[in-house]
């Protein structure tokens, strides 16, 4: 059978991050790594690519501050223009001063709250989702490898192996 | 792994295991609650309802209740409204700000200082909403197609800028502390025990998982939130001073204002945050995690907050003479000898002076020193915003319609009701939410850990072997 999960259960970050080094450098792939918190340097080691929600961010934000500009361009200059205090609102240029705080405002509203939905979404974590890691303890301070037979050339039996040369609490199999 | 000079002083005391931290900040979840709690609960609703009563009262009557006249038609509502949106501000300052300058102090005290931020917001929102007498048409300040031919909202407006600033400021902290608290939901999740317990956490905690990929998008999400957050923390603050200085009384009309009042902001809320903090660590024994250090580096805030306020305060004075105009110079005098004086000197004694005292390394470093400033910080603080609402309105250009403000026991009681909300709202967050981020806290145990903190890499190789043939 080749499609064999193994978890290799460690107790100690530092030591799964120099372990998944090790790994990696005998051709194993690591399908994913559980933690309690994130674990510095273990990207690159993995293969995880730089995420792009901070560019779904800006792109929020620009639209925020677009539907509000144009917005306050519809009330205010187009729709109903008001005179306060002998200073009447002819253009959207001359009024753009103090159509400033609320263009920002919105534009940070958008951001946040995009990305915010975004994040959820691409993580799959919504109210009345089940968590899906593989032990609770991961949560907690037990620090996980999920490891696939199938994404590399060795046997189940390899990788437990060399799993086996480092300090490793427990290794797994489903 | 990374190291950290060896004259930093450790931000974690002992010698605890990640499932250590846990279980001491996870402690007040898992068991019942003491009976300190129960008491100040009790007391805290006792406030609570009767601040819910209080203003229940105000909106059957009307805000003539208030102890408003023609002269002084802003005062107690404002000062209250101003000064918990000022405590509102330190905790997204800590979470952000501190954030993007990498300090790692931030991790043991951001979540209570957010959770204090939202809270205080609530309160804040609630007296211009409760302040127009109408509540139920509080939606007119929303730009929305109405009944009256479509007559919109004016966005020239400081207080519709407001609107928009407070309630941004408000959903975006909330969205920034939810994301923060997910992991830690996820721990609470997986290690409860009872099923109630376990079903409200999972619902909470939104399935979280906790793998590289969620954790590298956690972290992205972190600092952009923190970079959004920065500029607009700056902001509210700001606009909230531009209701008073966009106008033209004598005294309001300052171009110092947005400056002066983000900087109070910043001091009253850290000031804020040590009262809580320093009843919060030594109630649930997490001196080891909220340390001495911690407490000695926001009272170095306070010192230099505190002094940007000193300075605005002695510009503002001397600007009013060196102007020339006589209404701005009288607005001033009369702060200073009129017959509010009394504010003015508490005002200049909380805030100007006693912050200088924590330039002693002892007394920033003693806790009941500390607790007692941190009060006097905030009744300083008060004392500010009745300073600038009320004196400047009191006596204004017709000698003949001078007047005083009394407050009514509904203006006490709304605002003692507030204090007991949000007392309330933090005491349920003190028992069911986990009160400090202690995943984040996890990840600077081994680079400022008071065990890891100045070992060598050999000892460090020695306690964290990673190849079974280095083990002897």
């Amino acid at each position: 059978m080749s499609d064999k999960t193994i978890y290799a259960i460690y107790d100690d970050d530092y030591v799964l991050l120099e372990s998944a080094k090790h790994l990696v450098s005998k051709g194993i792939h690591i399908r994913d790594v559980f933690s309690p918190f994130p674990i510095h340097g273990i990207d690159p080691v993995i293969g995880l690519e730089r995420t792009r929600i901070a560019i779904t961010a800006f792109i929020y934000g620009m639209i925020g501050l677009s539907l509000a500009l144009s917005g306050m361009y519809f009330f205010m200059i187009y729709d109903w223009p008001l005179n306060i205090g002998g200073k009447p609102n002819f253009s959207l240029l001359t009024n753009i001063p103090s159509f400033v705080p609320v263009t920002f405002e919105f534009g940070v509203l958008c951001a946040a709250h995009g990305m915010a939905i975004t994040f959820m979404l691409r993580n799959w974590t919504l109210p009345g989702f089940k968590g899906r890691n593989p032990y609770p303890r991961t949560t907690d301070d037990r620090f996980v490898m999920e490891i696939h037979a199938s994404d590399s050339e060795l046997s189940a039996d390899e990788i437990k192996a060399f799993i086996d040369e480092t300090c490793v609490l427990e290794i797994d199999e489903k | 792994m990374h190291k950290e000079a060896a004259i930093r002083e450790p931000l974690i005391l002992g010698s605890p295991t990640y499932s250590d931290i846990s279980d001491q900040v996870l402690h007040s979840i898992e068991h019942e609650p003491t009976k300190l709690w129960k008491v100040l609960m009790t007391i805290a609703t006792i406030a609570a309802l009767w601040g819910v009563g209080c203003i229940l009262y105000l909106l059957g009557v009307g805000v003539g209740t208030w102890g408003l006249n023609n002269t002084v038609g802003w005062a107690w509502d404002i000062t209250n409204f101003v000064w918990w949106v000022g405590i509102g501000h330190a905790g997204t300052l800590i979470s952000a700000v501190l954030l993007l300058f990498r300090q790692k102090w931030r991790m043991a005290i951001n979540r209570p200082a957010e959770a204090m931020t939202i809270f205080a917001v609530f309160m804040a929102g609630m007296f211009p909403m409760i302040h127009m007498g109408r509540i139920w048409m509080a939606y007119w300040v929303l730009p929305i197609p109405n009944q009256f031919g479509s007559l919109w909202v004016n966005f020239n407006s400081p207080l519709l800028w407001d609107v928009f600033a407070i309630s941004t400021y408000l959903s975006v902290s909330l969205v920034f502390w939810y994301i923060g608290l997910i992991p830690d939901f996820g721990t609470i999740r997986d290690r409860a025990t009872r099923p109630v317990q376990k079903l409200m956490y999972s619902l909470l905690s939104f399935g979280w998982t906790g793998n590289a990929k969620a954790w590298q998008r956690f972290e992205e999400v972190s600092l952009v939130l923190a970079g959004l957050c920065t500029p607009l923390v700056f902001s509210v603050h700001s606009i909230v001073s531009m209701d008073f200085a966009t106008s033209v009384i004598p005294g309001w009309h300052t171009t110092i204002f947005p400056p002066y009042f983000v900087a109070g902001a910043v001091f009253s809320g850290f000031a804020m945050v040590q009262t809580l903090m320093l009843i919060v660590r030594k109630a649930m024994r997490l001196e080891h995690l909220v340390t001495i250090k911690h407490i000695e580096y926001m009272n170095l805030v306070i010192i230099v907050t505190g002094s940007i306020v000193g300075v605005a305060y002695l510009t503002e004075l001397f600007i009013s003479a060196y102007s020339g105009v006589e209404y701005e110079s009288y607005a001033f005098l009369n702060r200073l000898s009129g017959p509010y004086w009394w504010s003015y000197a508490i005002m200049m004694t909380c805030n100007v002076i006693s912050p200088h005292l924590f330039w002693s390394k002892k007394l920033r470093t003693n806790l009941a020193f500390t607790f007692v400033m941190s009060i006097v910080v905030n009744i300083g603080m008060w004392f500010e915003r009745f300073v600038i609402i009320v004196t400047s309105v009191h006596r204004d250009y017709l000698p003949s319609s001078w007047s005083m403000f009394y407050p009514t026991w509904v203006d006490i009681g709304v605002f003692i009701g507030t204090l007991g909300i949000f007392s309330v709202f933090y005491l349920l967050f003190l028992k069911y939410f986990p009160v400090l981020a202690f995943n984040e806290v996890k990840s600077i145990l081994k680079s400022s850990g008071e065990q890891y903190k100045n070992m060598t890499d050999e000892e460090f190789k020695k306690l964290h072997p990673v190849f079974k043939k280095d083990i002897k």
